[in-house]
């Protein structure tokens, strides 16, 4: 039938029109693209270049901007260093495959491996693989179970994290003479000792004032479910005088649903850095004043110290001969005074 | 509600009372003089009210307030959207498990800088054309290819949120596009725009499956796919186009996922799929196909919306609330079958 063929013709070709216009809606080239990477500074007795280190490099999949970054910081910190190797492997969330990737870099007899595990129970057997095999493992972020699995680890401080969002925010509302502070708290994923530990800090610091934590509600570090909690804890309370956001990546999500409740009575305090609530906090316009760190330049720091491991270098600065064992970052406060001199770890969210 | 489901197929073998199948309660009810509205329906209702007198008793100052149900409403509009698809989908016998993966690629779709830079129209239009595009493949390899439903919608289910994070680099994308976010956040004649696309989204569903050929279709198809296909109906482009309403329903959602959150992300949408087949069970749609209430999804989605707000203006934990959620479900469906199971055995 000729009019079924026509029929046939014209939907044909607005499914195939439409398809290429799709297609050319893809792509997400931004014509100012170059962000910063933080990096540790090339000055020191330990800059000069020495031996060549070839450095082993895994981590999960880069799924959220705090991760995305740490794979980023890495690889530019080893850039920096012309007696460096990176051998870096594709992140990935499945933990047998980052098993298999670290087993790979160990029989590829690198010097120094950096692994940050998708989970540090599950790599803490390879990690003693790697040391048994007389590579010297640097740990980041998430522990592996026995010391026997790392040279030396690096990572963040869950607990001061919230205990210094505490302290801010406590100082804050005695210099506004508010005695009795309603102060709100939209956590990360319950269940995940992380969020614990950060909302037990900011419970302890509160309570060190007096305070302590009004409504509460915990996200899913996706803006969409910071989002919706938030909206629900705003109409919940009608009168807010201070809220920390556990997440900046969630922290998208928080935002929105501020500005569609029209509040502004509150100060809010971010966590992680991220460079977008650095800029907001710089420009002091809303109610985001301050985030505390929990930031991806540890994974800087690792290739670093990765190097001087690989060169039985020490810090040059403290009298142990070598690298320390154990190194917490500080969660340090990011604030108007000091935003500028944080805004080159402040990380793509 | 009664449901108008006068399905022509159907009427024709009700004479035959030891069908395995019962008939469509509006047939039997008006066969028996039965309810003028159905009873499951009130029930639901009244679920929802103590829910809400429950609010209002432990939070009188703010839970029946104007500001905390206009946020409770655009809270459920966007799953709200989403259920009007699953009910379709449903009732046609079938299921949609990729809903939420959906939700996410037209998110990410429709904010992408490319697409932000065409301005707010292109950006609704490519969530919409991405969403009726997944859903549209979704009914053809299940009509056409002869893959079971809950096969075919897996498969999209993990493809499409891969497409979303390949697309977005897993990156949260920001809407700078100012035009898109004040418009949607903002109010039309009072009422917030989310809350206008709900009911229209939910006024042209009903009106569709209540009042119209293709609804009644759509019944029959769910109801006995080799019936409705004897009495002339053609099932495969129907079945394909009932995914595609679906599809374009989670491209509506996006819309509104996108404003609230002012951002596109591959993790948008996170387990629509269960809600929004909660929302659809607890409704009284039968999972089998073939009965179902677009009010009683709409109910549904509210009684968890409501669930939700109480728990957070009380400042409860959340895993209460997920033990309720999960026995208002149980509940909900044992209601459902025992009353089924009376009403075949009285026949």
């Amino acid at each position: 039938m000729p009019s079924l063929d026509r029929r046939r013709f014209l939907w044909g070709t607005t499914a195939v029109g439409a398809t290429a216009v799709l297609a050319g809606c893809t792509s997400n080239e931004s014509p100012n693209a170059g962000a910063t990477n933080a990096v540790a500074g090339g000055t020191g007795a330990n800059s000069a270049p020495g031996k060549q280190v070839t450095i082993g490099f895994s981590a999960p999949a880069a799924d959220h901007g705090w991760m995305a970054a740490m794979t980023k910081n890495a690889r530019a910190q080893a850039e920096q260093f012309s007696d460096v190797t990176l051998r870096t492997t594709e992140g990935t969330n499945d933990v047998n495959q980052q098993i298999g990737q670290v087993e790979t870099l160990i029989n590829d007899k690198v010097d120094v491996l950096v692994i940050l595990p998708f989970d540090g129970s599950a790599l803490t057997e390879v990690g003693r693989q790697a040391t048994d095999a007389g590579i010297q493992v640097v740990n980041v972020d998430r522990i592996f179970d026995t010391p026997l699995a790392y040279r030396a680890w690096i990572g963040g401080d869950n607990y001061r994290m919230g205990v210094n969002a505490g302290n801010y925010i406590a100082d804050q509302m005695k210099a506004k003479n508010i005695s009795n502070p309603v102060i709100g708290e939209v956590a990360g994923i319950d269940s995940l000792p992380l969020t614990q530990q950060r909302s037990q800090g900011f419970k302890d610091a509160l309570a060190r004032s007096g305070f302590s934590v009004g409504p509460r509600v915990s996200a899913q570090f996706t803006p969409e479910s910071g989002e919706q909690q938030t909206s629900n804890l705003l109409q919940g309370a009608s009168k807010l005088d201070a809220l920390w956001n556990h997440d900046d990546d969630q922290g998208i999500g928080v935002l929105a649903a501020i500005e569609g409740a029209g509040r502004s009575e509150f100060i809010m305090v971010g966590g992680a850095g991220s460079r977008n609530m650095m800029d907001l906090i710089k420009a002091d316009s809303g109610v985001v004043k301050a985030t505390v760190l929990y930031s991806p330049s540890m994974a800087s720091s690792a290739i670093a110290l990765a190097r001087m491991l690989g060169q039985a270098k020490g810090i040059s600065d403290l009298a142990e001969h070598e690298i320390p064992a154990l190194i917490t970052t500080y969660s340090a406060v990011v604030h108007k005074e000091n935003v500028d001199s944080y805004l080159d770890v402040g990380f793509d969210s | 509600m009664t449901q108008k489901s006068s399905i022509p197929v159907l009427t024709a073998d009700t004479g035959d009372h030891q069908a395995a199948r019962p008939a469509p309660p509006g047939e039997r009810d008006r066969r028996r003089g039965g309810f003028p509205f159905d009873v499951r329906l009130a029930g639901l209702v009244g679920v929802l009210v103590v829910l809400c007198l429950v609010g209002y008793v432990t939070r009188p100052d703010s839970f029946l307030t104007e500001a905390n149900i206009s946020t409770m409403l655009r809270l459920a509009a966007a799953i709200g959207v989403v259920s009007v698809g699953m009910t379709f989908v449903i009732i046609s016998g079938g299921i949609d498990l990729s809903v939420g993966s959906m939700v996410a690629l037209c998110s990410v779709w429709m904010t992408t800088l490319a697409t932000q830079s065409f301005g707010p129209f292109v950006m609704v239009l490519c969530g919409l054309a991405v969403g009726l595009g997944c859903g549209l493949i979704n009914g053809v390899l299940i009509s056409y290819g002869k893959i079971v439903p809950f096969i075919a919608t897996l498969a999209m289910y993990a493809s499409a949120r891969g497409l979303a994070e390949r697309l977005s680099g897993r990156r949260t994308q920001v809407v700078s596009e100012t035009g898109f976010t004040t418009f949607f956040r903002g109010d039309l004649l009072g009422v917030p725009v989310l809350i206008w696309m709900l009911a229209l989204v939910f006024a042209i569903g009903w009106t569709v499956l209540n009042r119209t050929t293709f609804g009644r279709r759509t019944f029959a198809v769910g109801g006995n796919a080799e019936a409705a296909r004897l009495a002339g109906i053609d099932v495969k482009r129907h079945t394909a186009i009932v995914y595609g309403i679906a599809g374009l329903c989670c491209g509506i959602a996006a819309i509104m996922v996108v404003a609230r959150t002012t951002s596109g992300a591959s993790t948008n949408g996170l387990f629509y799929e269960l809600d929004a087949i909660a929302a659809v069970v607890i409704g009284g749609t039968l999972l089998t196909g073939g009965r179902g209430s677009l009010v009683g999804t709409l109910v549904g989605v509210l009684i968890f919306t409501v669930l939700n707000s109480i728990f957070t203006q009380n400042n409860l934990d959340t895993d209460i609330q997920n033990i309720a959620k999960g026995v208002i479900i149980v509940a909900a469906v044992l209601l459902q079958s025992t009353r089924l199971r009376r009403r075949v055995r009285a026949t």
